[in-house]
């Protein structure tokens, strides 16, 4: 077996931290994001043959056979997995790697070699180790907390209590005394404390993600993405491994400042989404009863408004998702254009439970991406559209954002549907978005309910426009 | 509150101020309406559509004038229609309060707080109640249509077997809206189209629609602050007549439309205009109700000038369709004026103030001039200016504070670097080094990313993530009871399966998106 010079290793590192780096680059724009996709690749494969080549490393028998398996589960899960369900994959991915940090963590501290360091260098280690697993043992319970949210296993109303926050700082303040007597501990008697200091921490991601509602799950699952990051950081430190750390720092600091853009697209203080202090800013006071009525139309009388419509705007939610109504919906934008229709889509900066979702659903649904639109390119031509349909989508287009200061989505952006000649809102019931807010947009003279599964109104849509 | 609809009693009126869709757009709005038996007939709506619409049937006007909160009509009400009423009745209807100063003396006397609509100012935020316009449109339609009847030949002109028809040449006076329709109408007929204005920024529009804009050769310009034209010079007038002359000589039917509210209607096409046209054409006089602007107009007659020229000085009002428009244009003033719930006659607000001609028992007519005209409204500027201003300095102020609460927090992390550098190992520095450097290019890469690639791009830095594998290979060795190794076997495992996922849902996922 050949085995690597440290400065040919290294070369190869910098080299796999510079495919990541254009790999990250290139998923700016559509263009650029398949080649994106490549460089990491190889980046990958090049960061983890310099790794088995190198120097002191044994096992390959285990190491090929371990990557053997995995390849054959990862390729399974994600060619089965629906788009409508890749949250949900994307949150139990990160969790794989916050116990693999974990594991790297305990590994680490059990490698006699680590052992024989002494003085300041010795002690680094030992914060490094007990750091990587505390960031690690968070991300994994809280991503499957996320996962369970997503998909519907755990409730995602937000779970919390008084003094909670107190708890976690109590939590906290435990886990770094225990930080202190294992640094103190000689040889690996630091294990219990170690163990001690697990639990405590996979607690906090629990309770931390429980928190959090269902609302802010894109923020949490980016977020949760860059504590990955920060994690595989760690271990790098731990290990001394230069491309550890320079991966592990791109993949946590691009993943919170994410997050902080769809915070800020939320207009809601980053530290209150991911400590879950209060839900918005809403002044408290009284909120604005809600006025007028609720009217609804049938799908004939819908289709027959969209066959006068000469402008058609789109604004599909979350419960797009859940109907996988993009198909028809496309289909019917397709009618729609034939018939000389200018039909474009709305998306939210949040729409959806993923950054982006609503854009991934609709290039399943092979919609044309110029035709989908984001929220500030659209607003200026909300007074000029005809018909807006909403499909399961309900906080985002929530006027109580601009003009009720009580409510606790005040202040976020929205899509201004209720500008248009008429709005149509396509929902199963009356009920509240996952804000917990009441919509006043049912209630505008403009706006007509449709209700019923998404799919099956599109589909029911379809046939009246073709007849 | 109670929106009542009596039967217009006018005998050539044919609209109703509701229709059936005002009547549910009422409702929605909070009232509740009710109509007077056969209130729509003439305009073919029956008692059942306004039924089934939702509106209760009551059989006298008396009932409707007696009882409601606000009541709808199209006609202004006559003497006894007004005895009918009841004190602080509010009505909406055409008035012309500045021919019937009697009637509004009365409906004053009855403390009647009674809305003209022809009087609502013609600004922007009042478009959509203008009656006026909504009407105009209507009738200049009609107007083409009511002509070419009478013309009794092609408009559009064609080249058959049977040998070649000559197109007609229409022309139109006035480019109002009424004349912008009729302009419409004709062009899309196939006919050739002239339209003459005295108001020289209407050419755009007159072009826009398919006519050739006519003009004389005198400088001036009729248009005004209050979107009408004025009363003309004695040399311009000579100029027009003459041109007139020359279209008439030409022209097969010519379209008047020229208004002056609250006067009688300019005469344009004199006798001699008349006499010089060709037998067959035609003239429809859109201004018959305020006198004509061709002196052989009779109102309300259809007659033919024993040189054959056809005078059209009554149209089919598409009674229909107007009360739709009609009744949509008095929705959208109740909407403004706050609904059932919040009904409120504002005062202070533009457009009620001047629509609002009498209330609580005053005569509120003429009202304050209110300019439109583009060139108005100079005093904007100076508003902003000193606010721009302003916002310099608090923008100065801003980025003053920025900088040195920047300068703070550099200092505040040298500080901490320095202690670092103080007390840690040269290899954790190193390390240090590389990880702050990688920290600011992974923010900078993601700052621009595309909002709609946010899931790609979470999936790839998921998979890359996934880089902690290289943690798991540098732990294993060749001896499995090793409890270290069986870790590292583990992480490795994970982590493959994460960076295998990852890669694999990105490329699907980048495979859909196309243009």
């Amino acid at each position: 077996m050949i085995v690597l010079a440290k400065e040919i290793q290294t070369a190869a590192y910098l080299f796999a931290s510079i495919l990541f780096i254009l790999s990250l680059g290139g998923l700016s724009s559509q263009e650029s994001a398949k080649r994106g996709v490549v460089y990491g690749i190889v980046g990958m494969i090049v960061a983890i043959i310099a790794t088995v080549l190198g120097q002191g490393v044994a096992g390959h028998v285990y190491i090929i056979g371990a990557i053997a398996i995995a390849s054959v589960i990862g390729l399974m899960l994600a060619r089965k997995v629906e788009m409508t369900s890749m949250p949900q994959l994307v949150a139990i991915l990160h969790s794989f790697v916050g116990l693999a940090a974990v594991l790297v963590g305990f590994g680490s501290y059990l490698d006699p070699k680590s052992h024989e360091l002494t003085g300041a260098a010795h002690i680094i280690h030992l914060v490094e180790v007990f750091a990587g697993i505390f960031i690690g043992a968070i991300t994994f319970t809280g991503s499957i907390i996320a996962w369970g949210k997503l998909d519907g296993k755990v409730p995602s109303k937000p779970w919390s209590f008084k003094g909670l926050q107190t708890m976690n700082l109590i939590l906290l303040l435990v886990c770094i005394a225990l930080g202190v007597l294992f640094c103190r501990a000689h040889g690996t008697e630091g294990m219990l404390y170690l163990m001690i200091m697990t639990a405590i921490a996979s607690f906090i991601g629990i309770v931390l993600v429980m928190a959090i509602g269902g609302g802010d799950m894109p923020v949490v699952v980016s977020m949760l993405n860059s504590y990955s990051g920060w994690a595989a950081s760690a271990a790098g430190f731990m290990l001394g491994n230069d491309l550890l750390i320079v991966t592990g720092a791109l993949v946590g600091s691009s993943g919170a400042i994410l997050s902080m853009h769809m915070c800020h697209a939320m207009n809601r203080p980053f530290f209150s989404v991911i400590f879950a202090s209060g839900s918005g800013n809403g002044s408290g006071g009284e909120k604005k009863a809600m006025e007028g009525e609720v009217t609804a139309l049938n799908h004939e009388e819908v289709a027959a408004l969209l066959k006068e419509a000469k402008s058609v705007v789109i604004v599909p939610g979350y419960g797009m998702a859940v109907a996988k109504a993009q198909y028809p919906i496309y289909d019917m934008v397709q009618t729609l254009r034939k018939a000389g229709k200018n039909v474009r889509f709305a998306i939210h900066p949040v729409a959806g439970r993923l950054p982006g979702h609503m854009n991934v659903l609709l290039a399943e649904a092979n919609v044309p991406y110029d035709i989908v639109l984001e929220m500030d390119e659209i607003n200026d031509d909300m007074p000029d559209t005809d018909v807006v349909m909403v499909i399961g989508a309900n906080d985002v287009v929530n006027p109580s954002a601009q003009d009720d200061p009580a409510s606790s989505i005040y202040g976020m952006p929205v899509i201004e549907a209720w500008k248009a000649e008429k709005v149509i809102i396509m929902k199963r019931s009356m009920s509240a978005g996952y804000s917990g807010e009441d919509n006043p947009l049912f209630y505008k003279p403009n706006s007509e309910m449709l209700y019923g599964d998404a799919k099956a109104s599109v589909e029911k849509l379809l046939s009246y426009l073709k007849a | 509150m109670k929106v009542g609809i009596p039967s217009e009693i006018f005998p050539s009126e044919l609209r109703v101020a509701a229709t059936p869709k005002t009547v549910k757009r009422l409702q929605k709005q909070g009232f509740e309406v009710y109509i007077q038996k056969g209130a729509g007939a003439k305009a073919n709506f029956s008692d059942k559509d306004f039924e089934e619409a939702g509106a209760k049937i009551v059989a006298t006007a008396a009932e409707i004038y007696g009882n409601s909160d606000i009541v709808l009509k199209v006609k202004e009400p006559s003497m006894e229609e007004v005895d009918m009423m009841r004190e602080g009745l509010v009505t909406l209807s055409y008035l012309w309060p500045a021919q019937n100063q009697a009637l509004l003396q009365k409906l004053a006397d009855k403390k009647v707080n009674a809305i003209a609509m022809d009087a609502i100012p013609r600004i922007s935020r009042a478009q959509k109640m203008d009656v006026l316009s909504s009407m105009a449109n209507i009738a200049g339609y009609r107007a083409v249509i009511e002509g070419s009847f009478h013309f009794g030949r092609f408009l559009n002109g064609q080249i058959t077997a049977a040998g070649k028809v000559e197109p007609a040449k229409v022309l139109v006076v006035g480019a109002g809206v009424a004349g912008l329709a009729a302009i419409g109408a004709a062009n899309s007929l196939g006919a050739i189209v002239r339209a003459f204005d005295t108001r020289k920024e209407v050419a755009e529009q007159i072009e826009s629609m398919g006519a050739t804009f006519l003009t004389v050769e005198i400088e001036e310009d009729g248009a005004t602050s209050s979107g009408y034209s004025k009363e003309m010079s004695k040399e311009f007038i000579e100029a027009e007549m003459k041109l007139f002359l020359e279209q008439a000589k030409e022209v097969d039917i010519i379209i008047t439309t020229a208004q002056i509210p609250g006067k009688p209607a300019p005469k344009l096409i004199m006798d001699y205009h008349v006499e010089a046209m060709k037998p067959g054409s035609v003239i429809v006089d859109l201004a018959a109700s305020t006198g004509g602007n061709c002196a052989y107009t009779k109102n309300g007659e259809v007659y033919t000038t024993p040189n054959g020229v056809t005078i059209v000085g009554k149209l089919n009002q598409l009674p229909n369709q107007a009360s739709q428009l009609y009744g949509n244009n008095l929705c959208h003033l109740l909407d403004d004026m706050g609904k059932a719930e919040k009904f409120k006659i504002d005062m202070e607000d533009a457009v009620v103030s001047r629509a609002m001609v009498t209330h609580n028992g005053k005569i509120n007519w003429p009202p304050a001039p209110l300019p439109v005209s583009p060139t108005a409204g100079g005093g904007a500027k100076k508003v902003a200016a000193p606010t721009a201003e302003e916002l310099k300095v608090s923008e100065e102020e801003k980025s003053k504070k920025a900088a040195m609460s920047m300068l703070i927090r550099l200092g505040v992390v040298g500080v901490l670097l320095l202690l670092v550098g103080k007390y840690a190992p040269a290899d954790f520095i190193q390390h240090f080094t590389v990880f702050i450097l990688a920290v600011f290019v992974g923010w900078q890469l993601i700052t621009n990313v595309a909002h709609s690639l946010h899931t790609p791009l979470m999936a790839v830095t998921n998979a890359i993530s996934g880089i902690i594998v290289v943690g798991g290979l540098l732990q294993t060795t060749d001896d499995l009871s090793n409890p270290m190794t069986i870790l590292a076997f583990i992480a490795i495992l994970i982590a493959s399966i994460n960076i295998v996922g990852g890669f694999v849902v990105t490329h699907r996922m980048l495979k859909m998106f196309k243009k």
